[in-house]
């Protein structure tokens, strides 16, 4: 057991020593921020351009159809022509709108058409469209001599508050956001395994091509060796894990401090149903809104099921890494026998996918119990809400799996270390086990 | 109990590949036991089952009188012939490591490496890496590392190689100091001349089978075929090898003589001694040089490898 602790630290520090593992560790939580902060000011800088767009209104009933907002201005020139407007456009603005005379609404609203120099933006397009059938509309209505006033009065603006039946509330936002964190958590889940699943691969190998490895084992078991690089690789992925969650603990609460959310989340449970609306309805708190959602989210469950699951399929995964460093002599010779152990793991990120647009379906069910894909696939799921006999089952077969997983690996591992010279065929390596 | 280890018929099977057939050996306390055989013969095989890396199908190994168990470990030292060290940890690190590694406390170990590195004056290497040092420099210090635990039993595989001739004799007299010290010595290795110089005790192995063992007087002895060296001077040479010729089976010895004397290798028939042989030709002629051939164990080697084929 002293043994094993020996070899644990030493490949944990040999790990953590690593200065790739220190950028690595600081540098991610703090670019993924960066990234963040930069898109939103790309967008900011991409909003603060006005645009004006300039409208000849042949029908000579929209003058007033077009309101300017923040970021678009409009500018009639009916009064120069369509021709003459045309070279003014190409010019000075962003583009030209022009509506055509017609004696029946219908046929005007098909008539209508937008000059640009570069296509233009579909928000732009969209925004002018419902400018245009609201203000058809109110023509339509008026032809029919329908009281407009009478026609708002029976309009109803319907907001839906979902709210599951633990009173948990939930929102279009709020599923949006559980879809990015269950995907992102299944996502670093495959990315640690592959990172810490790879480093226990690449340790063996070292030890193989440094030839210590007849040194070592004449001093501790194949197996405690085998065992104390898989579980210093772990502690060592452990440790870059809860780096990044303080890391990015810390940057959330910095943000929802210069947001000024703070206060408002920590009255959310008793907030009136018209203030979530009046949240709702503003723009402006789209952001307060999200880091309210981040909240909401079952973080504790998810960070717990993360190293868990973390744990189960690295530890599975990782044997198997180390059977195959122990059967080759290269690092290139490693790739017939990487294939096969990739791709459930691929599988399972193309099923996410699928099991975040509907997390309780069967398909779901069944990969998020499937040990080899279990620990992305639930992940995924977790933020949906897991029943916990799933959830336990699933562990359970993970755990099964990976006791076999281990078993299977160290007697591969065991001959494996010892060989040399020759690549071996899988036929061969079936007959180790047999040693 | 005289033997530091005993192996008793000791058989490994690699599928169908025969590694070890039956072997048994022992190896006395306070010896070196030099342990031969071709490439490919089983001394690996041999070697791995006693430092417990392997476990023999069948037979039993006893290490001081008991059954080999894990525990066993930290009286061993090995020296593989595959032999490295972590290339990106620090020499004093990376002994540590090994060190506790065979069951030695921190401290204790931190005492012996002060002393083995003060004599190799290595001491500033502490905190080198590996990777910064010459590879004989690095097999100091894994020589340092095989044997810093005292172990009882020490396994040396081709321990010379790598060593310029003045540390491969440091490592020498070191090997010799440990087994004056109470350790015994296993020693595989190809270099002959040193077998020669060192062992007391030596085991031929070749395709799976123990061919030879004992001491090294024993087995010259038994190797022996009586045969002299003798250098002769004389004026007429022709008629002495005439006479020469009548009464001994001869040939010609392939020694090339610094004074121009005859060369001769006399092959006595049994029931013919040396005494016999000094007085016929000291009638004959002035006896410069008189040696009786002792096979080397480089000769016992080749021919009792052929004619084991």
């Amino acid at each position: 057991m002293n043994k094993l602790k020996l070899i644990i630290k030493r490949e944990f520090l040999a790990k953590v020593k690593n200065k790739s593992f220190i950028v690595m560790t600081l540098l991610s939580p703090l670019m993924v921020v960066g990234l963040f902060l930069l898109i939103i000011f790309l967008n900011e800088k991409n909003a603060e351009e006005i645009r004006t767009i300039a409208f000849v209104d042949e029908s000579q009933q929209f003058s007033d159809a077009f309101e300017d907002s923040d970021v678009v201005k409009y500018i009639d020139l009916t009064s120069l022509g369509i021709e003459e407007a045309r070279e003014k456009t190409k010019e000075f603005y962003y583009g030209l709108l022009v509506i055509p005379k017609s004696d029946s609404l219908s046929e005007l609203s098909n008539g209508i058409t937008f000059f640009s120099n570069d296509t233009p933006s579909l928000t732009v397009l969209s925004s002018i469209e419902s400018k245009l059938e609201k203000k058809i509309r109110n023509l339509k209505i008026a032809q029919l001599q329908i009281d407009v006033d009478k026609i708002k009065s029976i309009e109803t603006k319907v907001t839906i508050d979902a709210e599951n039946f633990s009173g948990e509330k939930s929102s279009k936002i709020g599923s949006v956001l559980r879809m990015f964190a269950g995907g992102g958590f299944g996502y670093l889940i495959f990315m640690f395994i592959i990172i810490y699943g790879t480093s226990v691969m690449r340790s063996v190998i070292e030890e193989k091509t440094s030839r210590i490895i007849e040194v070592i084992i004449s001093s501790v078991k194949p197996f405690q060796l085998m065992m104390g690089k898989i579980i210093g690789n772990a502690m060592a992925g452990i440790l870059q894990f809860i780096i990044w969650m303080v890391i990015g603990g810390i940057l959330l609460f910095a943000i929802t401090l210069y947001f000024g959310v703070g206060d408002v989340s920590s009255s959310s449970a008793q907030m009136a149903p018209e203030m979530v609306q009046q949240m709702q309805n503003s723009s402006n708190n789209d952001l307060q809104l999200i880091l309210q959602e981040i909240k909401n989210l079952p973080i504790l469950t998810m960070f717990f099921s993360f190293i868990i699951y973390f744990l189960g399929g690295y530890l599975i995964y990782s044997s198997i890494y180390a059977a195959i460093g122990a059967a080759v002599d290269s690092e290139t010779d490693t790739q017939q026998f990487m294939m096969p152990v990739l791709m459930p793991l691929v599988i399972a990120i193309y099923v996410g996918f699928s099991v975040i647009e509907n997390p309780h379906g069967p398909i779901a069910l069944a990969f998020s119990l499937f040990p080899l894909t279990s620990p992305i696939v639930m992940l995924m799921r977790i933020p949906f809400g897991v029943p916990w006999w799933q959830l336990i089952t699933s562990i359970v077969l993970l755990i099964v799996t990976f006791i076999g997983m281990v078993w299977f690996a160290a007697k591969i591992y065991r001959v494996g270390i010892l060989m040399y010279g020759k690549k071996p065929s899988y036929k061969e390596i079936y007959k180790w086990l047999k040693y | 109990m005289n033997n530091v280890l005993k192996v008793e018929n000791v058989c490994k099977n690699y599928g169908s590949f025969t590694a070890l057939n039956n072997v048994s050996i022992s190896v006395p306390k306070g010896s070196i036991f030099g342990l031969l055989g071709p490439n490919g013969a089983g001394k690996t095989s041999l070697i791995r089952i006693i430092n417990q890396i392997t476990l023999p199908d069948s037979g039993t190994v006893y290490l001081d009188g008991e059954i080999l168990q894990p525990h066993h470990i930290q009286y061993i030292g090995y020296l593989p012939e595959e032999r490295g060290l972590y290339k990106s940890m620090k020499v004093g690190e990376q002994a540590l490591y090994l060190a506790q590694l065979k069951g030695m406390s921190k401290e204790e170990a931190k005492k012996k490496l002060k002393y083995w590195f003060e004599k190799f004056e290595i001491t500033d290497w502490w905190n080198k890496k590996i990777q910064e040092l010459s590879k004989g420099m690095a097999q100091k210090v894994q020589f340092i590392v095989t044997v810093m635990h005292c172990p009882k039993l020490l396994i040396f595989d081709e321990p010379f190689s790598g060593f310029d001739p003045i540390n491969a004799n440091l490592i020498k007299d070191e090997i010799l100091n440990l087994r004056n010290e109470g350790a015994s010595i296993i020693f595989s290795t190809h270099r002959m001349e040193s077998v020669e110089e060192m062992c007391d005790y030596i085991a031929l192995i070749n395709k799976s089978n123990k061919i030879l063992d004992g001491k090294v007087k024993d087995i010259k002895q038994q190797f022996k075929t009586n045969q002299f060296e003798v250098g002769l001077l004389s004026k007429d040479k022709e008629l002495l090898l005439n006479q020469i010729n009548a009464q001994f089976s001869v040939e010609n010895s392939k020694t090339t003589s610094i004074n121009d004397d005859l060369r001769l290798l006399f092959s006595l028939k049994s029931g013919e001694t040396s005494k016999d042989l000094i007085e016929f030709l000291n009638n004959k002629a002035q006896i410069t040089h008189f040696t009786e051939v002792i096979p080397s164990v480089n000769d016992i080697f080749l021919q009792s490898v052929a004619s084991n084929k």
